[in-house]
C-alpha cells in the first residue's frame, strides 16, 4: 500500500510490471530470482541459434540436443523450491 | 384618448395578483422551496405510469423447494402455492373489475346531470365524494388521512414486509382486502398458510408506524416532558375538593387523536449543525421542512434524513434499554442501524456499514436482511442514489447467502424487475446485474417456478419485467438451459398470455445477448415459430418482433434457421393488417440481409406488392417499418437497378417524396436515408433526375430535404453520371435555393460545396454566375447572409481555380479584402478565413490584394478576441509567414510577434499550436535573433501558459534556425536569477533536445554544465524538468559516442530516484529508462543490483521498480550482466549458470 501511494502517477507501472514473469518485486526471494535469471539465460541460449551452436561443439552433442536439454531445464534450473521458512 | 382608456390613478401599488401571491406565501408558513426539486429526484414521481405500476405488484414467498424436501419436510408456499395464489389473484382482478365496471355504470346513470364543465356546487360536490370514497371503488385514498381502523391494520407487526408493511408503504388498488374480516383470528405466528389474504392483521403490534405527519412542526410530539396528562396523574395533583370534572360541552372533538398509537421517535438532540447537501437537510437548516434528527443513536451523525425514513427506522430512533431486547430484535436493530448508515450516511459511514452488512450476511440471515431491505426499495419517495445503494446491498449480501436466498427470490424479483425497464442506462445494467447473480444464487430450477406463475399474470406491466427477467436468466444459466421449458411455454395451450410471454423472452434474449445466439438460432426460432400462426393477434405480432429481434441480431449468418418461418412470414403479409402487418414486415427487413443474393431477388419481389400498397398508409408507424424495410430491401446484393429503376421508384416517389414528409424530423430523416440506399442501386441520374426539380420548390423544408439527400447522393457516389442537361437543372436548382434560404443551417452550403466540388471542372459555364451570387450576398445587409457567402467562397476556391477562372479570384479577394471591416465577429472570421483559402489556391504571388497589403491590414485584427477570428486570422499569417514573407517588411513581423505573444494566452489549442508554429516561420524568414529576444523576455511574464508556450515557441525556432542559434542564447539566460526564467529556460532546452534529436550530439557537451547545476539544484522543479532534459538529450545522442558525459549525467540524476513527487519521480524514471538505451542495459543493471536485496524496503521497493523497467525493456540483454551467483548454491539448489561457462 505504501508504495502505491508514494506512486501514484505511476500505480498502473506497477500493476502493468506484475503482470509479466520474471518481473520482481520487494519481497522476492533469492531462490525465485535466480530461477528467473536462469530461465532467460536457456531461453536467450535457445533464442540465439549462433549460440546454441557454440555450446554444442563445447559439449559434442547435437544443437537438437542441446536445444532440448535447455528446454527441459528450463522447468527446474535451480532445483526445486526451498522448503518454506516460517 | 378613447373613453374606455384606462382610467389614471394618481396612486400606484403593485398588481392584485402579487399582492395575492404574498398573501398565499404568508399564510403558507410551511412553504418548501426544495420540495420541488425533491420530487424530481424521486424516481416515482419521475416516472411514468406504467412504470409505478411497480407498486401495485405483490410479492409471495417462495419456500425453497429443494431444500426441504431434502430434510424430508413438507414443502408449503412452493410453486403449488404459488400457482394456487396467481390464480386467486386472476380471478380477484376479475371480479374487481366487474365490480369497477357496475359501479361505473350506476354511477353515469346516477350522475347523469353533473356537468363536468363547470364547477359542481358544493352539496353535490361532497355527495360525488363519498359516492367515489366508497370501498372497492379505485380511487385511491391517502393513507395519512385519519382512519382508525385502517392505521390499525396497518401497524407493522416485527418485519413482515410482504404483508403489512409493504402495503403501509405502497397503497394498492386493492385495498378491499384490508376491509375484509380476516377469516382467522389467530395469532399471526401460528398461521399456517402464508398468504396474505388470510392472515390477520397483526393483533399485538410492539411498534407503531409513525405516520408521516407525526413529524410535522407544530404537532405534539409524545415525549417524557411534552405529552398528555392522564387523569391519574391529575388526580394526584390536584385536590380532590373544590373542583369538579366538567363534561366537555356537546358537539366537541378534540382535534389532535389521543397520540397513543404514535411512539414517535424522539431524540434529546440538543444544537447541532446540519450536515450534508441534500435538500431536505439544507431545508430543515433553513427551517423550511419538517425538523428531522441528523442524529440517532448508535447511527451517528447522517447526510440527510428524510419523514419518510422515520416509519421504517422508528425502531432505532428511540433510546432502548438494549439489555431487555431478544437476541433476534438485536440483530434487527444492527441491521436496520447498517441500513441506515448506508442508505442516508456519509461515503465513509456508508462504506464501513457496507462491508460490514456483507461480511455478517450469512449470520443475520437472509430473512431479517431482506425483511428490512425491500420495503425501502419501494418506497414510493426513493431516490436514484438511494436505490443505487439499496440495489448495491442486496448485490453483496446475494454473493455471500448463495442458496439461502431461495425463498426470497420472488420477493427481489418484484422489487429488482421494475429496474430492467428503467429509463436510466445504469439502473437497467444493475437490475441485470442483481437477477443475473440471484439466478446463479437460487439456481435455474428455482427460478424457473418462482417465475412461472407471473409468465400468465392478468397485468401486462407484470409479464413484461417478467419476460425480460427471464431473458437475463438465460444469458446469465445460458440458453440450452432454458430452452425446455421456452419450448413448453411458447407452446402452453392454457392461455395465450403464456405464450405471448414465452415469445417476448425469446425477444428480449436476442435483443440483450446479440451474436450469442447464433449457436441456438435454429432453436430459438423453432420454438416461436408456430407463434406465426396463433389464433392470438397479440401472440403473431409478437413472433414477428422477436423473429425480427433474432435475425437482426443473427446478421449476416443464420439464414438456415429461418427456413420454417420464411413462408408463414411472406404468406403473412398477405393475410394481415395493421399492427401485425407492421411486425411482418419487420421481420422480413431484417431477415432480407441474411438471404443468399440468388434467392433474395423472389423473396423481394413477393413483398413489394405489400410495399408499395402500404406506400399509401396513414400510419406513421407504419410509414417508418415500409421505409426501413424498403432501404434494407435495396441495400441486399440479390436485387437488381433494373427492379429498384421500375418496380420501386416511381411508386415510392409518388409516396414519399411530398412535402408532408419533410415535417416531421423523423420522417425526414428515414426518407433521406432510404432514397441514398436506393440511389446506391439505381445511380445518381436516376435520383437527382427524379428530385432535382423540387429544388425549387416553394416550401423551404422540402428544397433542405431534397438538398440534403442530393448531397449525400453526389458524395457518396459522385458526379459522373450526370449528363448535361441534368447538370444544368441542378446547378439552377442549387443557385435557386441557396438563395432562396431563409433559416441559417448547414444543409444548403454543404450541398453547394458537395455538388460544385463533384462537377469539378464542369461547373465553369456556371462560375461567373455563382460569384456574382457570392458577390452580391457578400454586400447583404444581413450579417449571416454575409457569413455565409464567405464561407461558400471557402469551399469554392479550389474548384474557382481549378477552372482557370483566377480573374474571379482576385476580384473575390478584393471584395474580402474590402469587408476586413465587418463587425460581427462570426462573419469576420469566415471572410478571413476565405480570405486565407484564395490565398492557399493563387499563391502569395499572385494574390490580389497583395500580401505587403493585406498582411497589416491582420495587425490590428490580431487584438481580436473572438476565437473564430483569432483562428482563421492566424492560419492566415502562418500561411503568408510561410510562403512569402518575404515580401512583407521586417518590421511589421516583429510588430506580428509581439502580438502573436497574446495569442499564447488562447483557450484553443490550434489558435495556441497556429501561433507557436508561425514564431518559427517568422524566424526563419527574419533570422531568429530578434524572435528569439521577444520569447526570452515573455519567459519573465507570470502567465504560466504563456511562458510554456514561449518554451515551445524557442523550441520550435531553434528546430527551423538550427539549434546553434538558441542554445547560447538560452543557456545565458539561464543565468538570471529569477526562477520562473530558469524553469523557462530548461523547458525550452527540453522542447529542443525534443525536437532536434540526433542533432543533440554536438551540443551534449556544452549543456552537460548547465544540467550538473540544475539536477543539483534544491528546487524540485528544477531538477524534475533537468530530468526531461537529459531524458531526450539521451534518446537523441544514443549510439553516438556522448557515453561518457551521459554517464556523468546518470550519476546526478540517479539519487534523484527517491523523490516521492508524482511528476518528479515520473521524470527521473524516465530519464533512467532513457540511459538504458544510451549506455546500455549492463550498466544500468550495476547500478540496481545496489539495492535489489537493501535491508530497508523503501529502498528494496524503488530499486525492484527500476529493475522491473529495466528487465520489461531488455530482459534478453540482461543475461551476459547477471552476476555469477554460483557461491550461494546451497543444497538442492545449485545457482551456477553452467552453459555460461563453457568455452571452446
Amino acid at each position: 500500500m505504501s508504495s502505491e501511494l508514494r506512486y501514484t502517477a505511476n500505480t498502473q507501472l506497477e500493476h502493468l510490471h506484475a503482470r509479466y514473469t520474471g518481473t520482481g518485486h520487494a519481497d522476492l526471494t533469492k531462490y525465485e530470482w535466480l530461477t528467473h535469471q536462469h530461465r532467460d539465460t536457456l531461453s536467450s541460449i535457445v533464442g540465439h541459434p549462433p549460440l546454441l551452436s557454440y555450446l554444442a561443439i563445447a559439449d559434442g552433442e547435437a544443437v537438437g540436443r542441446v536445444k532440448f536439454e535447455m528446454t527441459e531445464r528450463m522447468l527446474q534450473p535451480c532445483g526445486p523450491p526451498p522448503a518454506k521458512e516460517e | 384618448m378613447s373613453s374606455d382608456a384606462p382610467r389614471l390613478v394618481d396612486s400606484f401599488t403593485a398588481p392584485k395578483e402579487v399582492l395575492e401571491e404574498f398573501a398565499e406565501l404568508a399564510e403558507d408558513e410551511n412553504y418548501d422551496p426544495f420540495a420541488e426539486t425533491a420530487s424530481k429526484r424521486q424516481i416515482a414521481s419521475r416516472q411514468s405510469d406504467y412504470h409505478n405500476r411497480r407498486f401495485s405488484r405483490q410479492a409471495n414467498e417462495s419456500a425453497d423447494a429443494f431444500r426441504a424436501s431434502e430434510e424430508g419436510k413438507d414443502v408449503e408456499g412452493g410453486y403449488k402455492e404459488a400457482m394456487r395464489l396467481q390464480r386467486l389473484e386472476k380471478e380477484e382482478e376479475r371480479v374487481r373489475r366487474a365490480i369497477e365496471d357496475k359501479e361505473r355504470q350506476a354511477r353515469e346513470e346516477g350522475q347523469a346531470k353533473m356537468d363536468l364543465d363547470k364547477t359542481p356546487p358544493r352539496a353535490e360536490l361532497e355527495e360525488a365524494a363519498k359516492e367515489l370514497s366508497i370501498p372497492g371503488t379505485k380511487r385511491k385514498r391517502r393513507w395519512d388521512v385519519a382512519e382508525p381502523s385502517e392505521e390499525e391494520n396497518k401497524e407493522n407487526k416485527g418485519g413482515e414486509w410482504s404483508k403489512e408493511a409493504l402495503d403501509g408503504a405502497a397503497p394498492k388498488k386493492r385495498r378491499s382486502r384490508w376491509d375484509a374480516t380476516p377469516a382467522d383470528v389467530s395469532a399471526p405466528g401460528e398461521t399456517p398458510k402464508r398468504s396474505r389474504w388470510d392472515q390477520a392483521p397483526a393483533a399485538a403490534p410492539d411498534v407503531a408506524m409513525t405516520p408521516i405527519i407525526m413529524n410535522a412542526p407544530g404537532f405534539m410530539h409524545e415525549d417524557k416532558h411534552n405529552r398528555y396528562l392522564t387523569d391519574e396523574e391529575l388526580d394526584a395533583i390536584l385536590p380532590t375538593q373544590g373542583y369538579s370534572i366538567v363534561t366537555p360541552p356537546p358537539g366537541y372533538a378534540p382535534l389532535v387523536r389521543p397520540p397513543k398509537l404514535s411512539a414517535t421517535p424522539i431524540t434529546e438532540v440538543g444544537f447541532h449543525i446540519q450536515e450534508g447537501s441534500d435538500a431536505a437537510a439544507a431545508a430543515a437548516a433553513a427551517g423550511l421542512a419538517p425538523d428531522l434528527p441528523t442524529e440517532i443513536p448508535g447511527v451517528g451523525s447522517l447526510a440527510f434524513f428524510k419523514a419518510e425514513d422515520a416509519q421504517y427506522f422508528a425502531k432505532i430512533l428511540k433510546e432502548e434499554d438494549e439489555t431487555e431486547l431478544s437476541v433476534d430484535e438485536m440483530k434487527e436493530r444492527k441491521i436496520m442501524r447498517l441500513l441506515l448508515k448506508i442508505k442516508n450516511g456519509t461515503p465513509p459511514v456508508r462504506k464501513t456499514a457496507l462491508r460490514q452488512i456483507t461480511d455478517k450476511a450469512r449470520e443475520f440471515g437472509a430473512g431479517p436482511l431482506f425483511d428490512k431491505i425491500l420495503p425501502l426499495l419501494m418506497e414510493r419517495t426513493l431516490e436514484d442514489q438511494e436505490r443505487h445503494l439499496l440495489v448495491k446491498v442486496i448485490d453483496r449480501v446475494l454473493y455471500k447467502l448463495d442458496d439461502l436466498v431461495r425463498p426470497y427470490v420472488h420477493k427481489i424479483l418484484v422489487v429488482i424487475e421494475p429496474l430492467l425497464i428503467d429509463e436510466d442506462y445504469y439502473a437497467r445494467v444493475e437490475g441485470r446485474e442483481i437477477i443475473s447473480n440471484l439466478s446463479k444464487a437460487a439456481g435455474l430450477a428455482h427460478m424457473i417456478s418462482t417465475m412461472r406463475p407471473d409468465i400468465d399474470h392478468a397485468d401486462e406491466y407484470v409479464r413484461n419485467t417478467t419476460a425480460r427477467a427471464f431473458s437475463v436468466v438465460a444469458s446469465a444459466l445460458g440458453i440450452p438451459s432454458l430452452l425446455p421449458f421456452l419450448k413448453a411455454v411458447c407452446r402452453s395451450k392454457k392461455s395465450w398470455q403464456a405464450r405471448h410471454t414465452g415469445i417476448r423472452i425469446v425477444q428480449q434474449i436476442a435483443i440483450m445477448m446479440g451474436c450469442a445466439v447464433l449457436p441456438h438460432l435454429r432453436n430459438l426460432v423453432d420454438c416461436i415459430s408456430h407463434g406465426l400462426q396463433d389464433e392470438q393477434q397479440k401472440v403473431r405480432t409478437m413472433t414477428a418482433l422477436a423473429l425480427a429481434a433474432l435475425a437482426e441480431a443473427a446478421a449476416p449468418y443464420g439464414i438456415e434457421s429461418f427456413d420454417n418461418v420464411l413462408k408463414p412470414l411472406w404468406v403473412g403479409i398477405r393475410l394481415h393488417r395493421g399492427k401485425s402487418l407492421a411486425a411482418f414486415l419487420k421481420a422480413i427487413g431484417f431477415i432480407l440481409p441474411l438471404m443468399d443474393p440468388e434467392y433474395v431477388s423472389y423473396y423481394i419481389k413477393e413483398v413489394t406488392i405489400i410495399l408499395i400498397r402500404e406506400f399509401q398508409t396513414s400510419d406513421e408507424e407504419m410509414k417508418k417499418i415500409v421505409l426501413k424495410v424498403v432501404q434494407q430491401c435495396a441495400a441486399t446484393e440479390g436485387v437488381t437497378p433494373q427492379y429498384i429503376k421500375q418496380d420501386i421508384l416511381p411508386d415510392f416517389f409518388k409516396a414519399f417524396w411530398v412535402r408532408r414528409m419533410a415535417l416531421d424530423r423523423r420522417n425526414y430523416r428515414q426518407v433521406v436515408e432510404t432514397t441514398v440506399e436506393l440511389a446506391q442501386k439505381s445511380g445518381v441520374a436516376e435520383i437527382v433526375g427524379r428530385i432535382v426539380n423540387d429544388l425549387k420548390d416553394e416550401a423551404e423544408p422540402y428544397r433542405k430535404m431534397v438538398m440534403e439527400t442530393i448531397t449525400k447522393v453526389v458524395a457518396s457516389l459522385g458526379a459522373s453520371d450526370i449528363d448535361e442537361r441534368l447538370e444544368v437543372r441542378l446547378v439552377d436548382g442549387i443557385i435557386y435555393s441557396f438563395q432562396e434560404q431563409t433559416t441559417e443551417d448547414q444543409v444548403m452550403l454543404d450541398g453547394f460545396g458537395t455538388v460544385v466540388n463533384a462537377l469539378g471542372i464542369r461547373v465553369k459555364p456556371y462560375l461567373t454566375q455563382i460569384v456574382s451570387t457570392i458577390l452580391w450576398r457578400l454586400n447583404n445587409k444581413s450579417a449571416k447572409v454575409r457569413q455565409q457567402a464567405a464561407d461558400l467562397t471557402t469551399r469554392l476556391a479550389v474548384v474557382i481555380k481549378q477552372c482557370g477562372e483566377d480573374q474571379l479570384l482576385s476580384k473575390l479577394g478584393l471584395v474580402l479584402f474590402e469587408q476586413l471591416g465587418e463587425e460581427y465577429p462570426d462573419t469576420l472570421g469566415s471572410i478571413i478565413a476565405a480570405e486565407g483559402a484564395i490565398a492557399n489556391v493563387v499563391g502569395m504571388t499572385q494574390m490580389n490584394p497583395p500580401v505587403k497589403d493585406l498582411l497589416p491590414r491582420m495587425t490590428p485584427i490580431l487584438r481580436n478576441r473572438h476565437e473564430k477570428v483569432q483562428e482563421a486570422t492566424i492560419n492566415l499569417i502562418g500561411r503568408i509567414a510561410d510562403r512569402g514573407a518575404e515580401f512583407v517588411p521586417a518590421r511589421e513581423w516583429m510588430r506580428i510577434c509581439f502580438e502573436l505573444l497574446d495569442l499564447l494566452k488562447a483557450h484553443k489549442k490550434g489558435i495556441r499550436r497556429a501561433a507557436v508554429n508561425s514564431f518559427g516561420y517568422i524566424a526563419k524568414s527574419l533570422g531568429p535573433q530578434d524572435v528569439l529576444q521577444v520569447l526570452l523576455t515573455n519567459l519573465r511574464v507570470q502567465e504560466r501558459q504563456s511562458r510554456v508556450c514561449s518554451t515551445v515557441a524557442i523550441a520550435i525556432v531553434a528546430e527551423t534556425c538550427g539549434p546553434f542559434t538558441c542554445i547560447p542564447a538560452i543557456l545565458n539566460e539561464y543565468r538570471t536569477a529569477e526562477l520562473n526564467v530558469r524553469t523557462g529556460c530548461l523547458k525550452a532546452l527540453s522542447f529542443v533536445f525534443e525536437y532536434v534529436g540526433p542533432q543533440s550530439a554536438y551540443y551534449a557537451d556544452s549543456v552537460v554544465t548547465m544540467l550538473e547545476d540544475a539536477l543539483t539544484d534544491r528546487d524540485l522543479v528544477h531538477r524534475q524538468t533537468a530530468s526531461t532534459i537529459v531524458k531526450h538529450l539521451a534518446l537523441g545522442v544514443a549510439g553516438l559516442g556522448c557515453e561518457d558525459s551521459m554517464l556523468h549525467l546518470m550519476n546526478l540524476v540517479w539519487p534523484n530516484c527517491f523523490e516521492t513527487s508524482p511528476h518528479v519521480i515520473g521524470a527521473v524514471m524516465d530519464a533512467v529508462e532513457a540511459m538504458r538505451v544510451t549506455l546500455g542495459p549492463g550498466v544500468l543493471l550495476s547500478y540496481v543490483l545496489q539495492g535489489l536485496f537493501h535491508p530497508a524496503r523503501k529502498v528494496r521497493e524503488v530499486y525492484w521498480r527500476i529493475y522491473n523497467s529495466l528487465y520489461l525493456g531488455a530482459s534478453d540483454a540482461l543475461v551476459p550482466f547477471y552476476p555469477d551467483l554460483g557461491e550461494l548454491s546451497e543444497g538442492q539448489n545449485v545457482y551456477d549458470r553452467h552453459p555460461l561457462q563453457m568455452f571452446v
